[in-house]
């Protein structure tokens, strides 16, 4: 409309405009350097706590704490999948519970099995229990939401009723299987090797694999989905037994590295898993998601962890600091895409 | 079955869903190098139809040839490798991924052996795509920022990306203007010139004549027939599309003029419409029209209260308005009749007499408890009087037809003490003997005094209806015309025409 | 065309009275009742029973609310860290010296409160659902429980407070009188009030309940409201119960109030369901767990029962569903 005169109130249109373009910059810019602005957080966080605590920075703790963030990081994977495609999982905790009892358990029973076989066991326990969920969620079509705290509970009893009520202590596993998590391979500790490794994978997969662009769609636009020819409920299915597997790898890890399982292992991990995802920018709503900013989502919440007894906040502070942070992230997460759907609107001409 | 001459062919297919009939007992049949138009009102079936061709559906009776060979599809992706592509009237995209991805989404280009996409390629064949359409944006662009005609565009490079042989578009000039739609018309004929049969679906009769050879006439989901464009009258198309003769179809009486209700001073929301301003008086029907998108479902949402201006006034009885919520405006006496009556009218579970009273619930009750007897009674005489084809008021509306389901909206309407009505494409998708009932009421309800805002974007019944007729494009109203000056072409000229070339590329 | 007469009276059919999901969950009681009785002989005892609501009764107060909000197509999963951090509060201002009184009607204020939140960030932020939104609140909330009593436990209540779990009223247990006076008040207003109509309105399209003139904002706000003044409810009872509170109490609330809910039949995808099947809901797995309970049943395997019974009825539905719309394509 260009050519075209306008009255006044177009003129005094624009400057509102200018004045909002202003504003809403700030969300294009938040969105465009998001993986960035975490960076920087974290190094200024990192800082801060160094100059609290002298012994944060120390090589010994970094270590600490990158071996805690593996384990995170590696399911924040799987739950980035099944986000993308507008599901949630509560049941991971349980599953890694599951998963690293049966593990314990078996090498109790046989102290002389291969730490791969070991793995093998509490991944195909994962699996297994993906793959459940999977089916009530893809092909049964309950809501993520109940069929993962449904399960979440079964998951849960089964890893009580396994132990009988007890726990298998540091004693009663042989040294290869503890070696798992304290091992290391090419100089890297095995724990941060494995979480090297499933990025990798993970960065391929969701990168350069149709399926992988696919669960994108799914959670882009449902029925576009269909009209498209994806098959969704394999999809579907398949996202959540990623998930499920990677939480029976990440059972066997946790166990290994704790060196004792019990029945309420990784109580509530999931939170922490979920925080992790958002934090990264992974969108509740679906279809929007990156490898980078979850990496950074884990990293950010491991050294939250890891500084918050170090600089004397009290550990009955951290489930609060913890929702806040889901809250806040997925507050701003709408907001982000709130400025960029206005700014897309001020883009069309009218 | 021997050799045919033709790429496509369907015999009595029939596709039934829970209380209608979509199609019922319908043929096609196409030739390759052909375009073929295939007509309707809304709600005629086209739409159900092309998602039998697609594999989004499968039909309930009759068969369906490709190139003499009896198919079956239970999956669109059947249809998509035997070389069928359909661009869809409701865009159908993946706002969040990138113009490329939506491409080549259920198609893309991997690397032989190993199955890695290769995205390069597809970047580079995307923007070869675009280019060759005449689009100026990127292929990496994330299609939720695009406009709606360059997302069509996207559609339409997404139907040339798969080499199809077999091309639908569904109504694909319906938000287009004038110069977009001359660059639509030139890639079609290119695509048929390269040897694709197309479907075209259109209720204009410009694009039919513009482009097909042939046309197929749809009417209330049966085939009515097919003829070659230029054997056929324009007058007897209508009367194939329509049922009857047109002039018999609008019982538009004399209304008396009355106060002045509505008053919109300039009226914007960022993104959507500016500028807007008309008036509205008791007794009037004003017509509000323009191609698909130019805005004015949102003008009537802002008035409903459903959505916010960012600028302008209301002015309502003389008094200026602001409207927090719907309920706010029917307190007023301001009433919507949504376009989409099953997303947005109706709750589809619910029987007839529970739909009637929702919006009027506290009349049946006291110190809110409901007086189920009151209520029922009332829906039962409000249900009668517009006519509604049921047994019972606990009849679920989901079991009515198109036009009795709209019925049941109007219903709603009439029992609030309402002045003004907004009805937002009122006889979409319902049968002929539904809409000059529909047609009757209107006029009706406006010699009773209330003030009519009458959307549509069918022209005959703009022009039978409506007292004056505001024609928007692009978010602004850009001819107000009076019943003398009622044409055709006057409306078509203000809805299509205009500055509007450079600005699609910028 | 002449006029139509369209019936305003429902016509009676024995398939209407039947066919109903409370059937089955009449069927799933008895069945209950006669497991139990073969397992212990202490379980069909009047005594035994009566008492045994006392022990149940509790959660059920939320299963009101909760009946409503998954109406609406909703999900409260914040209920139980509601319960934990209202009954912490309370506790923690008994023990600074604030009346008993009026720590309760502070404990009812901060249940409100918590619910009010979590329903106004639902309706600001639409884009986000109330399952990720009752989920940060209900970290949030119990993270707030444990910054106050940390892991200890406060009690030493007065002596009248404990009348509320432990006490009788003419013979019936008072928590009992109060559920079914809750009961009362909430299947009126779900069944009989046009509040209630247009909760199900939302729960079937919230589009057109909108666009009908319904404040759907303001009625989830209200509803998400009420369910956090009876999760208050439900502390009183359970503090009342227990003597005294820590910051881990009612875990996994949420998970048997919602099984309760859906076992009920009330549909999760919204719009359907009904009062009373949720209230059998709640008293056969109140039952179905003393039994257990009553033979030495670990609270575990009592998780996966649980778990599987909230699984299985959601699914049942959604199946039957599928079925019959397999039935209708092919």
């Amino acid at each position: 409309m260009k050519s075209v005169t306008q009255p006044a109130v177009q003129n005094a249109g624009n400057a509102g405009a200018g004045a909002r373009q202003e504003r809403i910059s700030v969300s294009a810019m938040i969105a465009k350097f998001r993986e960035l602005g975490l960076l920087a957080f974290i190094i200024l966080m990192s800082l801060g706590v160094q100059l609290r605590n002298p012994s944060f920075l120390t090589w010994e703790n970094i270590n600490d704490i990158a071996t805690n963030t593996a384990i995170l990081a590696i399911l924040s994977v799987g739950m980035m999948l099944v986000i993308i495609t507008r599901g949630i999982d509560l049941s991971i905790g349980a599953t890694l519970a599951l998963s690293g009892m049966v593990a314990a358990f078996t090498v109790k029973q046989m102290p002389d099995m291969h730490p791969l076989l070991v793995l093998a066991i509490g991944i195909g326990v994962g699996l297994l229990c993906g793959m459940v969920l999977g089916v009530l969620v893809a092909w049964v079509n309950i809501l993520p939401i109940i069929a993962t705290l449904g399960m979440m509970n079964v998951f849960r009893g089964l890893t009580f009723e396994t132990s009988g009520g007890k726990w298998v202590s540091a004693h009663q596993m042989p040294a290869s299987f503890k070696e798992i998590a304290t091992g290391s391979l090419l100089g890297i500790n095995n724990l941060i090797a494995i979480a090297i490794v499933i990025y990798i994978a993970a960065y391929y997969f969701v990168s350069y694999t149709r399926t992988g662009r696919r669960i994108y769609a799914i959670g882009s636009n449902p029925d576009s989905a269909v009209i498209s020819g994806i098959r969704t409920g394999r999809i579907l299915w398949l996202v959540y037994t990623v998930m499920g597997g990677l939480a029976g790898l990440a059972g066997v890890l946790w166990v290994s590295k704790f060196a004792s399982a019990q029945g309420d292992t990784a109580s509530g991990y999931e939170l922490s898993v979920i925080a992790a995802c958002v934090l990264g920018g992974v969108s509740i709503a679906g279809g929007v998601g990156k490898i980078s900013g979850i990496i950074l989502g884990s990293i950010l919440l491991g050294i939250l962890n890891n500084a918050m007894p170090m600089i004397n906040v009290s550990p009955f502070w951290q489930m609060f600091i913890q929702g806040s942070i889901i809250l806040i992230a997925v507050l701003i997460n709408a907001m982000v895409k709130r400025g960029l759907d206005r700014n897309n609107l001020m883009r069309r001409k009218i | 079955m021997a050799k045919t001459e033709y790429v496509l062919e369907l015999n009595g297919i029939t596709k039934v869903f829970p209380g209608v009939k979509a199609l019922n007992d319908v043929y096609f049949k196409l030739r390759p190098g052909e375009i073929h138009a295939l007509m309707g009102e809304n709600g005629a079936g086209k739409s159900t139809f092309i998602k039998v061709i697609t594999g989004v559906y499968s039909p309930d009776g009759g068969e369906m040839y490709l190139d003499g060979e009896k198919v079956e599809f239970r999956h669109p992706t059947d249809a998509q490798k035997r070389g069928i592509a359909a661009i869809y009237q409701h865009v159908t995209c993946y706002p969040d991924l990138s113009v490329t991805e939506n491409i080549f989404m259920g198609h893309e280009k991997v690397q032989r052996g190993t199955g890695r996409i290769s995205w390069k390629e597809m970047h580079e064949e995307a923007g070869r795509l675009l280019k060759e359409l005449g689009a100026a944006f990127s292929p990496k662009t994330v299609m939720g920022a695009l406009s709606v005609a360059e997302q069509q565009i996207v559609e339409i490079a997404k139907a040339l990306s798969v080499d199809a042989k077999i091309i639908i578009m569904d109504e694909p000039t319906a938000a287009l203007t004038k110069n977009e739609s001359e660059e639509l018309y030139r890639i079609t004929e290119r695509l048929r010139d390269k040897g694709a049969a197309i479907i075209f679906i259109s209720h204009r009769f410009e694009d039919m004549y513009r482009l097909a050879s042939k046309v197929t006439v749809f009417r209330d989901a049966k085939y009515i027939g097919t003829w070659n464009v230029d054997e056929i009258s324009n007058h007897d198309l209508i009367i194939a599309m329509v049922g009857r003769e047109i002039s018999q179809l609008f019982p538009k009486k004399d209304a008396l003029l009355g106060d002045e209700l509505l008053r919109l001073d300039s009226l914007g929301r960022t993104g959507y419409f500016a500028d807007v301003s008309f008036t509205l008086r008791r007794g009037e029907i004003l017509g509000l029209t323009g191609l698909v998108g130019a805005g004015r479902t949102e003008v009537c949402q802002t008035l409903f209260g459903i959505e916010k201006p960012d600028k302008g006034r209301i002015h309502y009885k003389g008094k200026p308005l602001q409207l927090r919520n719907p309920r706010d405006a029917m307190r007023h006496g301001i009433g919507y009749l949504p376009e989409d009556r099953q997303k947005q009218g109706l709750v589809l579970q619910w029987g007839i007499g529970r739909n009637v009273s929702l919006p009027t619930l506290e009349k049946f009750a006291v110190q809110g408890a409901i007086n189920s007897r009151k209520e029922l009674e009332t829906a039962k005489s409000l249900a009668e009087k517009v006519n509604v084809k049921a047994k019972s008021v606990f009849d679920l509306v989901s079991s009515l037809s198109g036009g009795n389901q709209q019925k049941v909206v109007f219903a709603k309407l009439l029992n609030a003490e309402l002045d003004v009505l907004i009805l937002d494409e009122p006889t979409k998708g319902v049968d002929v003997g539904a809409k000059s009932a529909i047609y009757e009421m209107i006029s009706d309800l406006a010699c009773s005094g209330y003030g009519v805002i009458f959307v549509s974007s069918e022209m005959p019944e703009i022009i039978g209806m409506c007292d004056r007729v505001a024609v928007m494009r692009e978010g602004r109203i850009t001819a107000m015309l009076d019943r003398e000056g009622l044409t055709q072409e006057a409306i078509l000229s203000a809805s299509m025409d205009g500055a509007t070339g450079e600005e699609a590329s910028a | 065309m002449e006029p139509r007469v369209i019936a305003s009276k429902k016509e009676f059919t024995l398939k209407g009275l039947f066919l109903q999901w409370e059937w089955l969950l009449v069927l799933l009681m008895m069945a209950v009742f006669i497991l139990n009785m073969n397992l212990s002989e202490y379980f069909l005892d009047y005594n035994n029973l009566r008492d045994a609501t006392m022990g149940f009764l509790d959660k059920a107060f939320i299963v009101l609310p909760m009946v409503f909000i998954i109406l609406m197509g909703d999900i409260d999963i914040s209920v139980g860290s509601i319960v934990a951090l209202s009954s912490v509060i309370m506790a923690d201002l008994y023990n600074h010296g604030v009346p008993m009184e009026l720590a309760v009607v502070i404990c009812l204020a901060v249940g409100a409160l918590c619910g009010w939140i979590n329903g106004m960030l639902i309706v600001r932020f639409k884009e986000l659902s109330s399952v990720i939104v009752t989920l940060a609140t209900m970290i949030i909330y119990r993270g707030i429980a444990y910054i106050l009593l940390e892991d200890q436990a406060s009690g030493n209540f007065p002596s009248w407070f404990k009348f509320l779990g432990w006490d009788y009223v003419g013979g019936i247990p008072f928590i009992l009188i109060a559920f079914a006076l809750a009961v009362a008040i909430f299947a009126y207003l779900l069944h009989k009030t046009t509040f209630g109509r247009k909760v199900y309105a939302i729960g079937n399209n919230p589009t057109a309940a909108l666009y009908s003139g319904v404040r759907v904002d303001r009625i989830k706000v209200i509803v998400f409201t009420l369910a956090g003044l009876m999760a208050a409810v439900t502390a009183l009872f359970l503090t009342s119960r227990m003597g005294s509170t820590r910051p881990n109490i009612a875990t996994g609330y949420e998970l048997e109030v919602i099984a309760m809910v859906v076992l009920g039949g009330v549909s999760t995808a919204g719009g359907k369901g009904r009062m009373i099947g949720a209230i059998l809901a709640v008293f056969l797995i109140g039952f179905l767990r003393y039994g257990l309970g009553l033979v030495n049943v670990s609270a575990q395997s009592l998780l996966i029962i649980l778990g599987l019974l909230l699984i299985v009825a959601v699914a049942i539905p959604q199946l039957k569903m599928r079925v019959g719309a397999g039935r209708k394509t092919t």
